[in-house]
């Protein structure tokens, strides 16, 4: 088996334009991403950074199918999953997961912890489910008590750490997070962020890691694709892309962003 | 500070005791009605017409809310008449909301051209006046107690199916349900597992409410001659006959208009306390 988890190849997403659409007849669509061709390799961890609306989303969507490419190649551990329907992705679906942005959102408000991280390790049919839960909780530094909670009942960081046990309770190939911390303050952020770290560690996990954030990406990901409109203008590990990016984008990027390193900033 | 988070926990309480009390009354009232009624409900004296509340001059005892102007005795008559409205209240209410409350799902969540179809034959439902709609089925289903049913699950479903429509849609918004998706559940099994428990307290308020709904409904009917045969006593009915005598026998109006007041009333704030108390935030 190869070490890759993902080959992309040409994927080509689009929208119905709305905004656009005539009285009668159908929208026309706006190409979103515009045939992107990048790998992921085992152990990864794959930043993914580009303006607002240049599609990093949608491409993180695309490669764990919440939505369908209209065309190009997904090539997931071997298999094609462009375009499988619900049913042929059901059983590979726990060995890609994700986190999402909005913990609150993104976790059943009616569901207790517990319930929440055991409800995709029964549709995929795990055993021995209550430890499963257990562990999960404890991987993230949540008590085991927790699984009593309501959502509600948890501060910001804590709702994404359960957001985060859920994905690793499945112990799935291939992570998409996407602005995980964007909607966290400071202090919970930067806990977050160790936690991820220190499980990409433990775990070995790949990881898709969206941001806009460049200083947070450098410090977890070791290759970033830099997106712009749609097409990726730069696909380079860290260190090379930090210390001499390639594309008149990236470099604009690199110029807006603050350095988190003081050294450099008084250079 | 303590004091008002405490009267805010409360009152929600209150309501619920306070309905539901009435409601529980209600039902002991219709099933127990041929044992605790102290007089058969359709036997008519001419010799005790009219007789007033216990309370009042010249009334009669044994008729303790008094008698309409055929002598039939008003308790009995409001308690046999409990019995229908509850079974209205009950059957209807609850197929209303099982036949709304799906096709609104089905539209919110599904979304398509079952939602373009739904959505269009509630455009066209909105059209018809309710009273006159009813009216129009029953005369052409013929009164009685599954016509009075029908025609209230055929005007009323849309209540339903369009609040929780819009509610499924905001609801499959939620990135649960996408999350949901990422671990492999079906869209049914999303449809049922996920988006319905958060429409559920939406759809127990609207069924109260409903069931009062279907109460007034079944009293406009009984009260333009449309209900139920006219031997079987009805809030309705009752409120009709005694708008004819309302200057002689005020008693016969306001009792089961009252009892119509209180029923209603109660489905809707039992509606409203089961809402807070169906949700895992305010409970
Ligand atoms: N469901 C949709 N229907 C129509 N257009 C969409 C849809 N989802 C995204 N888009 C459009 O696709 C483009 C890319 O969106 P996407 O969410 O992938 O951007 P992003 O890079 O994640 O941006 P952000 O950093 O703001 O999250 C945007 O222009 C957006 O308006
Ligand atoms: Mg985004």
């Amino acid at each position: 088996m190869s070490d890759l988890i993902y080959r992309v190849k040409d994927l080509k997403v689009s929208f119905p334009d709305l905004a656009h659409k005539p009285l009668f007849g159908a929208a026309p669509r706006t190409s979103v991403l515009k045939g992107l061709t990048f790998d992921v390799a085992r152990g990864d961890v794959l930043g993914i950074v580009g303006g607002s609306g240049s599609g990093k989303s949608t491409l993180g969507r695309a490669m764990i199918r919440l939505l369908r490419p209209d065309s190009g190649s997904i090539l997931f551990e071997g298999t094609e999953i462009a375009q499988l329907g619900e049913d042929d992705l059901r059983p590979l679906r726990k060995r890609f997961q994700m986190i999402f942005q909005d913990p609150m959102s993104s976790l059943n408000p009616r569901r207790r912890v517990g319930g929440i991280i055991a409800g995709p390790l029964r549709l995929q049919g795990f055993d021995d489910i209550p430890r499963r839960v257990d562990d999960a909780l404890e991987m993230v530094g949540l008590p085991k008590s927790f699984s009593e909670r309501y959502p509600h009942e948890l501060s910001g960081g804590q709702r994404q750490r359960v957001g985060i046990a859920r994905a690793i309770a499945l112990k799935p190939d291939f992570i998409l997070a996407d602005e995980i911390v964007s909607g966290l303050d400071v202090s919970s952020q930067a806990q977050v962020l160790n936690l991820l770290e220190q499980l990409v560690r433990d775990l070995g996990l790949t990881l898709a890691f969206v941001s806009h954030d460049l200083s947070v990406i450098r410090r977890l990901c070791s290759r970033i694709l830099v997106m712009h409109h749609g097409e990726i203008v730069e696909n380079a590990a860290t260190a090379d892309l930090f210390a001499n990016p390639q594309a008149e984008y990236t470099r604009t990027l690199l110029d807006a962003i603050p350095l988190p390193d003081p050294d450099q900033v008084w250079a | 500070m303590h004091d008002a988070r405490g009267q805010i926990r409360r009152l929600p309480g209150l309501r619920l005791w306070l309905s539901g009390g009435w409601l529980l009354l209600l039902v002991l009232a219709a099933v127990f009605a041929p044992m605790i009624s102290p007089h058969d409900p359709l036997e008519q004296d001419l010799f005790a017409a009219r007789l007033p509340p216990f309370w009042q001059q010249g009334a009669d005892p044994a008729y303790l809310l008094g008698t309409d102007s055929l002598g039939r005795d008003l308790l009995s008559r409001m308690l046999y008449g409990a019995r229908l409205a509850l079974t209205v209240a009950l059957v209807a209410g609850t197929l209303t909301c099982l036949v709304g409350a799906t096709l609104g799902l089905i539209a919110g969540y599904f979304r398509g051209w079952a939602d373009l179809v739904i959505s269009r034959l509630v455009d066209i439902w909105m059209a018809f006046p309710p009273v006159l709609f009813a009216i129009l089925l029953i005369a052409v289903l013929g009164t009685g107690l599954t016509s009075i049913i029908v025609a209230i699950v055929v005007i009323d479903w849309t209540r339903f199916s369009r609040v929780v429509r819009a509610e499924a849609m905001s609801q499959g918004a939620m990135d649960y349900v996408a999350s949901a998706q990422v671990a492999g559940r079906s869209r049914l099994g999303i449809a049922l597992a996920e988006i319905l428990p958060n429409v559920l307290p939406t759809i127990v308020a609207l069924l109260t409410l409903e069931m009062g709904i279907a109460v007034i409904v079944e009293a406009i009917l009984s009260f333009v001659n449309l209900s139920i045969s006219t031997d079987q006593p009805t809030w309705g009915g009752m409120i009709a006959e005694g708008r004819t005598s309302i200057y002689q026998a005020w008693w016969v109006l306001v009792f089961p208009l009252v009892a119509l007041f209180l029923t209603v009333l109660s489905f809707s704030q039992l509606g409203e306390g089961l809402k807070d108390y169906f949700d895992p935030v305010l409970r």
